[in-house]
């Protein structure tokens, strides 16, 4: 089966990602399923960065760490990554190197062919289909595409400067040039997360977010700006504790309203979460996590927020944390995040993280649910005595919002009545509040989704993980199950609080997740699983297939 | 429901607070405006003067300290048919939600902010507040406060904002007077309430009284130079009226509003499915026609 590696290296400012997507979307045009990440350094020049493409026939959506073909711009990069590459792997610079495979002067290339030193990205993307056997006329497709809004001019040259790196490359090649790649007719959706989580937000009636700009949440809130017909307002506040106190206030006023950040912009936030649960307003929470602690590495991706979004906040408030795996899950996981909270009246957290963020899925078309919205608010006609706390059964107070009807409606960070008034009655009132409150915690957590069971049958050994590294972890069961080893995995999307379900007995349970102390494992161990092993990264790199086949 | 805007709530200010003079204020100017109950919404933070909402019978939002600005911008962009006043004190307004008051006047939403200016923090039991005066002693400042006053109402102006008003918990009329025009005006409207403290506070009302003196009547409120003159002869004197007053420029979200109209975004419809089916469309990409034939 195809499963190719291209990795595109350079320094920031090299223009590798542009690229690196021209050439993922022309494979895309000629039917093959790209998976495609990137990873690149906190500056805007400089540095080394790649963008790396796992082609296939079928979608292969998760990252390997070595590459087939590497392109390196300068030989900086070259150096750094060199060792990626596989021994019969083939290597592209631009200056003469006796280990390279093709050498073409990608700037001088283009300066003879365009007078435009810019183009050299439109040689080396040339470059690239050669050497990969894609034909010519699906890059120059892209580039049609690509460049439709910079007049002929720009696009006649771009195509030109790509024509003469594939012509040079072809040449070079001579009998080693790939045989062209049939076309395919698969059509695929090409997203990240965060490209999905705007569009499932809008459909389930989000109105509202206020943000500010933290790698790597930032691409939500830019989204909504750059797409007014989603109908979302945005606002960038002048800190992260802005953005959660208009957002609360938009959903007191009856907005569906959401923000996002990472987690030092959640941290500042754990004070207004703490008041969404006291004044049981509803809020979505996206947190794209990055390695900490304090600025860490801004651009890496981790999984080391998840005791900080569960446990966050002061006192004690029910909150839901949802995890999700991919693009097509991110979308279901948005819906259900406003959905909840608004059932609940009750923070719900999005828990994201950079690998996500960055890294773009090939997919089938990309789902949202007819029934997307779901209302929850009250009929403010069908209520005599309005009081915003009412104590019910399950928790769950009927809710107006302001201006909805006649109803004055009182919301109170102190301790209330269930008028919504401050109070400081000791026997009867508090009491009765914080039992309504956690109430909401028992039908929460029958709500919750169980974890997904992959060949767990006959396994002997239980791979558990919980968000992005779900297809990481099904690539390197399949690889066991093939060197006929017994393992299944269980994966979880929804983390807090934890679903209610049966355990398979007598298994060996390994915890896989994206930081050094073992932050699932040990809410798992808390709950009563025995966990016999624990694997985790904490290097700032995705976890894949290859790292958990060494580290079992 | 009712116009009267009474409470049921308990009133927890010390008795004789001057607090009382600007409740009583503000339910005067609501019943000029002939606001309706539900359609006032009050936003607090954390203090003493947080307290006010709910003393009135109106929408309350008593959040947390040093938010209520955020929070009521949040509340008016959602439901514009609401009068949205912010009302609380100068520790919570210009201490803890200093950042938030430079930023609500950059962003002029159609809130009125009063400042429960007492100088002093009461509800901590009197520590110096932003306004406190420099040398005065505090609870915690025992030698007296070493630094310089924050000056606000300059800063509001300077800022652009389009109303700004002190005015004197100890002269009810005039106050009515200045929340009526301030929550009549569109725009971020700013009234700094001098509010003595007659608990924590370094001196008696009497001191406030002999200090405040009304704006004179030649002063010209579009004037921006006479108008920063009047509001830095704090802590001095207090001028109080309307320093400063021009015609309303455009409020926050008004680009938003002109898209999607007016209504409360709860009463919004959802966003037609076409437009969802375009974007997942957006990120489709079809194989050419040539490939796989």
């Amino acid at each position: 089966m195809m499963d190719r590696s291209l990795f595109i290296v350079g320094a920031a400012g090299e223009g590798i990602q542009t690229i690196g997507d021209v050439i993922s979307r022309a494979f895309l045009r000629h039917g093959y399923p790209v998976f495609t990440t990137s990873e690149f350094e906190s500056r805007i020049r400089g540095g080394n960065s790649s963008t790396r493409l796992r082609i296939a026939e079928e979608p292969l959506n998760s990252p390997r760490p070595d590459a087939d073909v590497l392109l390196a711009m300068n030989p900086r990069a070259q150096a750094h990554y060199a060792p990626s590459l596989q021994a019969e792997g083939l290597l592209i610079v631009s200056e003469p190197d006796a280990t390279a495979g093709l050498v073409i002067p990608f700037a001088d290339l283009a300066v003879k062919q365009t007078g435009i030193k810019l183009s050299a990205n439109a040689v080396a993307a040339g470059t690239l289909a050669a050497a990969t056997g894609l034909p010519f006329e699906r890059l120059s497709e892209e580039l049609a595409e690509a460049f439709a809004k910079r007049g002929q001019e720009v696009l006649r040259a771009n195509v030109a400067a790509a024509r003469a790196g594939y012509d040079t490359a072809t040449h070079q090649l001579g009998s080693r040039l790939p045989e062209q790649l049939p076309g395919r007719s698969a059509r695929h959706c090409f997203a990240s997360a965060h490209d999905a989580i705007p569009i499932a937000a809008a459909a389930a009636g989000c109105r509202f977010i206020a943000a500010y700009p933290m790698s790597p949440s930032t691409g939500i809130i830019t989204t909504f700006a750059k797409h007014p017909d989603l109908g979302v307002f945005t606002e960038q506040a002048e800190d992260e504790l802005a953005a959660i106190n208009m957002a609360i206030g938009a959903s007191a006023a009856g907005a569906r309203a959401m923000t996002a950040t990472s987690g030092g912009g959640f941290a500042l936030m754990t004070e207004a979460l703490s008041l969404a649960g006291m004044i049981e307003t509803p809020i979505v929470i996206l947190v794209a996590q990055r390695p900490g602690p304090a600025t860490g590495l801004p651009t890496r991706t981790a999984q080391e927020d998840l005791l900080l979004t569960i446990r966050g906040g002061h006192g004690e408030f029910p909150r839901l944390v949802l995890a999700p795996a991919d693009p097509q899950d991110a979308v279901y996981k948005t819906i259900r995040a406003f959905e909840l909270a608004d059932r609940f009246q009750i923070p719900v957290i999005l828990l994201t993280d950079q690998y996500l963020a960055d890294s773009f899925f090939s997919l089938p078309r990309l789902e949202i649910p007819k029934d997307a919205y779901q209302p929850y608010l009250s009929d403010p006609i069908s209520i005599e005595d309005y009081k915003r706390y009412a104590r019910t059964e399950d928790g769950i107070s009927p809710r107006l919002v302001y201006g909805q009807g006649e109803h004055t409606i009182s919301l109170d960070s102190d301790e209330h009545t269930e008028a919504g008034h401050i109070t400081e009655d000791l026997e009867t009132t508090r009491p009765a509040m914080v039992a309504k409150r956690l109430r909401k915690m028992e039908r929460l957590r029958a709500a919750v989704q169980p974890p997904i069971f992959d060949r767990v049958e006959d396994a002997e050994t239980l791979l558990v993980g919980w968000g992005s590294t779900k297809n990481a972890i099904a690539e390197a069961m399949l690889a066991l199950r093939n060197a006929d080893r017994k393992v299944g995995t269980i994966h979880f999307t929804e983390v807090w609080p934890l679903p209610e379900f049966e355990w398979p007995a007598d298994r060996e349970i390994w915890v896989v997740e994206s930081n050094a102390t073992g932050q699932f494992a040990g809410l798992l161990e808390q709950s009563g699983v025995r966990v016999s092993g624990r694997i985790g990264r904490s290097d700032g790199r995705p976890i894949d297939a290859s790292f958990l086949l060494e580290a079992l | 429901m009712t116009n009267s805007y009474e409470s049921q709530v308990e009133n927890q200010w010390c008795p004789g607070c001057p607090n009382f003079g600007i409740l009583t204020a503000l339910k005067h100017a609501l019943a000029a405006l002939a606001l309706p109950s539900s359609k006032v919404c009050l936003v607090s933070g954390i203090g003493q003067a947080a307290k006010l909402p709910h003393y009135v019978g109106a929408h309350v939002f008593n959040g947390l300290h040093g938010r209520a600005v955020p929070a009521a911008t949040g509340i008016h962009v959602a439901n514009p048919e609401l009068t949205t006043i912010v009302t609380s004190g100068d520790g919570c307004l210009y201490g803890e939600g200093g950042n938030h008051f430079l930023h609500a006047l950059r962003r002029n939403p159609d809130i009125t902010v009063i400042s429960h200016d007492n100088q002093i923090y009461a509800l901590t039991k009197g520590q110096a507040s932003p306004m406190t005066r420099r040398g005065e002693k505090t609870r915690l400042q025992f030698d007296g406060v070493e630094v310089e006053p924050s000056q606000m109402l300059a800063t509001a102006i300077v800022h652009g904002c389009t109303f700004v008003a002190r005015g004197f918990a100890g002269e009810l009329a005039g106050l009515a007077e200045l929340f009526e025009q301030a929550i009549a005006h569109r725009g971020m409207s700013v009234v700094d309430v001098i509010q003595p403290c007659i608990t924590w506070g370094n001196h008696p009302v009497d001191w406030y009284r002999e200090r405040v003196v009304a704006i004179p009547e030649n002063h010209d409120p579009t004037d921006r130079h006479a108008a920063i003159e009047l509001a830095l002869e704090v802590p001095d004197r207090f001028p109080v009226g309307v320093l400063y007053h021009l015609p309303a420029r455009e409020t926050f979200a008004t680009a938003y509003r002109d898209r999607v109209g007016s209504e409360p975004l709860f009463r919004l419809p959802l966003i037609d499915r076409r437009v969802i089916d375009n974007h997942i469309d957006r990120l489709t990409i079809a194989p050419a026609e040539a490939a796989g034939r």
